[in-house]
């Protein structure tokens, strides 16, 4: 692409922006304890000498956090380090009680790996550094303005597992910095290691971002910018801090390497104190922990365990069930959406009609909160049987509607519903019957359709409709209402 | 009461025998033990906290089973002691440091939960250098230990308090740890056995850590017998413990009393010649000449990388122990100091009036070779080095089964003589960080003494796993010394 085509430049000036994702996995318990990892519990209940950092306790790691790691790398197309190692990360804060950090400083779990976005229909792969292991801190709460003048921690999230993702410097805007952390969360999802709940803190993301002038090469001065807490939140940081970053250079000022905290109420990003910053984290290797080793046949029974992915699920449900490219990128948008999908469309055996139905009638009751993929109160099966009644004719389009408000929304059960009562009304000679009597007492308007108001159709067709208690088939009904009441003319 | 020259003398053996025979009860031997720590101890200020409440309840436990006729533990009623830096519920852990001042652990440390099921009697909390830094027991808040040999000498460090005891005769048994030398040195001044296991032998979980990589609890004891004894229960893998192994080894009692097979015995050169006290030299050749005489080889042989052992062990140490020690900051508990409307001045008084001198610099030098732009330089190269000696120990081990070494240059010096010369201390660890580095087993044990009475500590180091072996010849040379 040309420069002068690059709708990514500002001014003349081209940002670099790369991601940094903190995901705290679903583990059952700690990454090096036995505490339950939860969320939500009474402050400092979720607690053990280990994760409370106390005198002499040590450390031992969380196999399932390991695999949780090596599932999201492999998902992330990277590769696995089988021998990585732990170290220290120190700094003092009073949420950290060991005085340090457990991550993976040189020799990380995991390195590599593509994460393909699309950007208003343009596709671009972006690349990922590195995939490490880490605990987390605990949680400082400043209560602002409430009176208390101490800040209180909580130590139930210290010692929760987390996996770092970070990306290589290959974004060039906002827009592919949001599309990459939608597509980092739903393969975190998909793979089933992080719920990915930003407001709840389960998805974290700082951001190094620099400006360059168009067609140099070497990257500008960057900043990082933390404390984001929303997908929206780190685009309008970035935004910002796009707009700032060139002014300056404009101004003929240069760029200080630092670290911005963004504000999302005044929607400003400030410099932190230098003090807080001027950190020198002495990494060095855990010695309470041996090296990490993950074996062959480990990594292949992980590597078998791995679910479908989203972009290969799309494609695959454009070739088998034949639906429209978009309609398979929104039904696999979720791994609970394409399973419920799929499970309806094979037990329908028919996909168009199967994603129709899911992508109106039930994604308007999951939109207003009637209904949950994740979580569904009407099997799929149920889903399919009212599909297969319309798609055989013997029920109509709209009581197939019905039936599935009566489902959803009043949580019948399948077998409360009155499919009998509402077979589709086929015998010919009832609706010529029905028909006969509707002309009858409606002489005026037969006059006025006579006359050349043919819109009158529509008239008789409500009339029959009504009397039939919407069972009689629409089609049917309008060709021999059209017949009968052409026949008057003669 | 019971007579207190026979209580001082009893071995392990000799407590079960006398406990079975009614000859004494464990709460006797528990109330002599705590009466002793009362008087000699405070005199020797060997323990910082007497553990009496439990260490009796433990005791009473013990002679009702012995009344029940149930099945006793291997250390049944016999008078241990812990180090201070070892995690015992309900009663202050103190590593020697003001800092720590208050704190109780919720938890007991694994050591202290084996010794419990061994039916052992925990009668106190030694007294140390402050966070295990020093080699003399000078380095502690609550004054230095003394030795029972000699009032007016160091007992060596760190874990003095506990080699004290042992000496002194007001325990039978004791636990230090030994980080460069911590429970040898101790041994070898105060004329008693101890022993520094080969690393990830014994848990070190609910030990305070002080440089995690060298850390390992070891025993002291007044016999290899009773060494072994207590090395048996506290040996074993531990699920808290990720660095802890689980290994093949005889039971150390039983193995240590068959005569061993002859070995092949290395005679390192460089711990033999100049700095090394004349009569220390004297009685190592004097043990030489009987171990030879008992069908033992000596081999001479070339420790060419021993000069670079104390330089390696101060940089990986004090890292380790920089990182360590973060954890004492006035926050959660402890001492804390200054106001509460700034924390980084919190911090600062905190750890400013909670550290001594020598804790303090051993932070700052760790700091220092773990800072940017300094860790290749210091700390890499360590971690190099450290390898190198290893590789060299490795290789002698190849040739030979194991080495004799004296323990220390220098018998127990005064205290007060080195505190001004840091380096001189450091120095005397010279043949005893080897072992730490490479994570091999070593014992000292007492090898006469020298003319003004002080005892000279002989040391024996293995190959990795080899504890059962250093233990045999160290029961050998103890019956050839009696």
């Amino acid at each position: 692409m040309s420069n002068t085509e690059n709708k990514n430049v500002i001014d003349g000036y081209e940002p670099v922006i790369g991601l940094e994702v903190h995901a705290q996995l679903v583990t059952r318990t700690k990454i090096f304890c036995g505490c339950e990892n939860k969320y939500g519990a009474e402050p400092n209940t979720l607690t053990c000498p280990v994760c409370l950092g106390l005198p002499g306790a040590l450390p031992t790691l969380n196999m399932q956090a390991v695999e949780y790691g090596i599932k999201m790398i492999l998902a992330l197309g990277g590769e696995v380090r089988q021998r990585s190692i732990f170290s220290r990360k120190n700094y003092f804060y009073p949420d950290l009680p060991k005085g340090y950090q457990i991550s993976q400083f040189d020799l990380p779990i995991g390195e590599g790996g593509v994460i393909a976005i699309d950007v208003d229909g343009v596709t671009k792969d972006l690349g990922v550094t590195r995939l490490h292991l880490e605990d987390d801190a605990g949680k400082s709460l400043h209560p602002e303005g409430s009176g208390d003048k101490y800040s209180r921690i909580d130590l139930n999230r210290c010692g929760a597992p987390l996996i770092e993702i970070v990306s290589e410097p290959d974004m060039r805007s906002p827009q592919e910095a949001y599309a990459y952390l939608s597509k980092v969360k739903q393969i975190l999802q998909y793979v089933g290691v992080c719920t990915g709940d930003m407001e709840k803190g389960h998805l974290r993301c700082d951001a190094n971002i620099s400006v360059r002038p168009v067609g140099q090469e070497k990257f500008g001065t960057k900043t990082e910018l933390k404390n984001m807490n929303s997908f929206k939140g780190v685009e309008r940081a970035l935004n910002f801090e796009i707009s700032r970053q060139i002014k300056t250079l404009k101004e003929g000022g240069s760029i200080s390497q630092q670290t911005l905290l963004w504000d999302e109420k005044k929607q400003v990003a400030v410099a932190m104190r230098s003090k807080e910053e001027a950190n020198d984290y002495r990494y060095f290797p855990e010695p309470d922990l041996t090296p990490l080793l993950v074996s062959d046949s480990w990594l292949e029974e992980v590597r078998e365990s791995l679910p479908e992915l989203p972009n290969a699920r799309a494609s695959r449900f454009v070739t088998e069930y034949g639906i429209p490219e978009y309609d398979a990128g929104v039904l696999t948008d979720t791994r609970h959406l394409a399973e419920y999908f799929e499970a309806v469309a094979k037990k329908s055996a028919d996909g168009k009609l199967a994603s129709n139905w899911i992508m109106g009638e039930l994604s308007r009751y999951a939109n207003g909160g009637e209904f949950d993929f994740a979580a569904p109160h009407v099997t799929a099966d149920d889903i399919a049987h009212v599909i297969g009644e319309v798609k055989a004719q013997r029920i109509s389009a709209s009581f197939g509607k019905q039936a599935l408000k009566e489902l959803v929304a009043e949580k019948k059960a399948l077998s409360e519903i009155d499919f009998a009562g509402n077979q589709m009304m086929s015998d010919t000679g009832e609706i010529e019957s029905i028909i006969k009597n509707v002309i009858s007492a409606n002489a005026e308007p037969l006059e006025r359709y006579l006359a050349g108001n043919v819109k009158l159709i529509g008239f008789f067709v409500g009339l029959i409709m009504k009397e039939t208690k919407g069972k009689a088939d629409p089609a049917l009904v309008n060709k021999i209402l059209r017949e009968k009441l052409e026949s008057r003319r003669t | 009461m019971m007579d207190t020259t026979i209580y001082k003398a009893l071995t392990v053996s000799q407590i079960r025998e006398g406990l079975l025979a009614k000859e004494f009860t464990a709460v006797e031997l528990a109330e002599a033990a705590l009466s002793l720590a009362e008087s000699e101890g405070q005199e020797l200020n060997c323990f910082i906290t007497l553990c009496s409440e439990k260490a009796l309840k433990q005791a009473a436990a013990v002679d009702e089973k012995i009344v029940l006729g149930r099945e006793l533990g291997r250390l049944a009623g016999v008078p241990v002691a812990l180090k201070d830096n070892m995690s015992y519920m309900d009663y202050p852990t103190t590593c020697a440091s003001h800092i720590l001042e208050g704190y109780v652990p919720p938890y007991n440390a694994t050591v202290v939960d084996r010794l419990i099921a061994a039916d052992a009697v925990i009668i106190g909390k030694t007294n140390m250098d402050e966070f295990a830094m020093g080699s003399s027991n000078e380095n502690s808040y609550y004054g230095p230990a003394i030795n029972p040999v000699n009032h007016t000498c160091a007992t060596g460090g760190s874990s003095g308090g506990s080699a004290a005891a042992v000496a002194a005769g007001i325990v039978t048994l004791s636990l230090g740890s030994d980080t460069g030398g911590s429970v040898r040195k101790p041994a070898a001044f105060c004329g008693v056995q101890g022993m520094k296991p080969t690393y990830g032998a014994v848990s070190r979980y609910g030990l305070i850590a002080f440089a995690s990589s060298l850390d390992q609890i070891g025993p002291f004891a007044r016999n290899s017998a009773d060494l072994s004894a207590l090395l048996s229960v506290i040996t074993g893998q531990d699920e808290f413990d990720s660095t802890s192994i689980d290994f093949d080894h005889p039971d150390y009692v039983a193995s240590i009393s068959e005569s061993p097979d002859p070995m092949r015995i290395g005679w390192p050169t460089e711990c033999f010649g100049e700095g090394v006290d004349a009569e220390v030299l004297g009685a190592l050749e004097e043990l030489k000449k009987q171990l030879e005489e008992a069908g033992h080889t000596f081999v001479d042989i070339s420790l060419k990388n021993l000069h670079a052992g104390i330089a390696c062990y101060y940089v990986v140490a004090t890292a380790e122990a920089s990182s360590n020690l973060a954890r004492f900051d006035g926050v959660k508990y402890g001492l804390r100091e200054g106001d509460d409307s700034d924390l980084l001045a919190m911090y600062r008084q905190t750890r400013g009036k909670g550290f001594g001198a020598e804790v303090k610099r051993r932070i700052m030098l760790g700091t220092y070779v773990l800072s940017a732009g300094y860790y290749d330089a210091y700390y890499l190269k360590s971690m190099k080095v450290r390898r190198v000696i290893t590789e060299e120990l490795n290789e002698v081990f190849n040739k030979v089964d194991v080495l004799l070494t004296p323990t220390t240059p220098t018998p127990a010096f005064c205290i007060g003589d080195k505190t001004g010369d840091p380096l001189a201390m450091y120095l005397s660890d010279v043949f005893t960080v080897i072992a730490n580095l490479a994570g091999t087993p070593g014992i000292s044990i007492p090898a006469g003494k020298v003319e003004s009475g002080l005892p000279i500590g002989a040391q024996f180091l293995g190959k990795r796993f080899d504890d059962a072996r250093v233990l045999q010849i160290a029961h050998q040379a103890e019956k050839l010394l009696r």
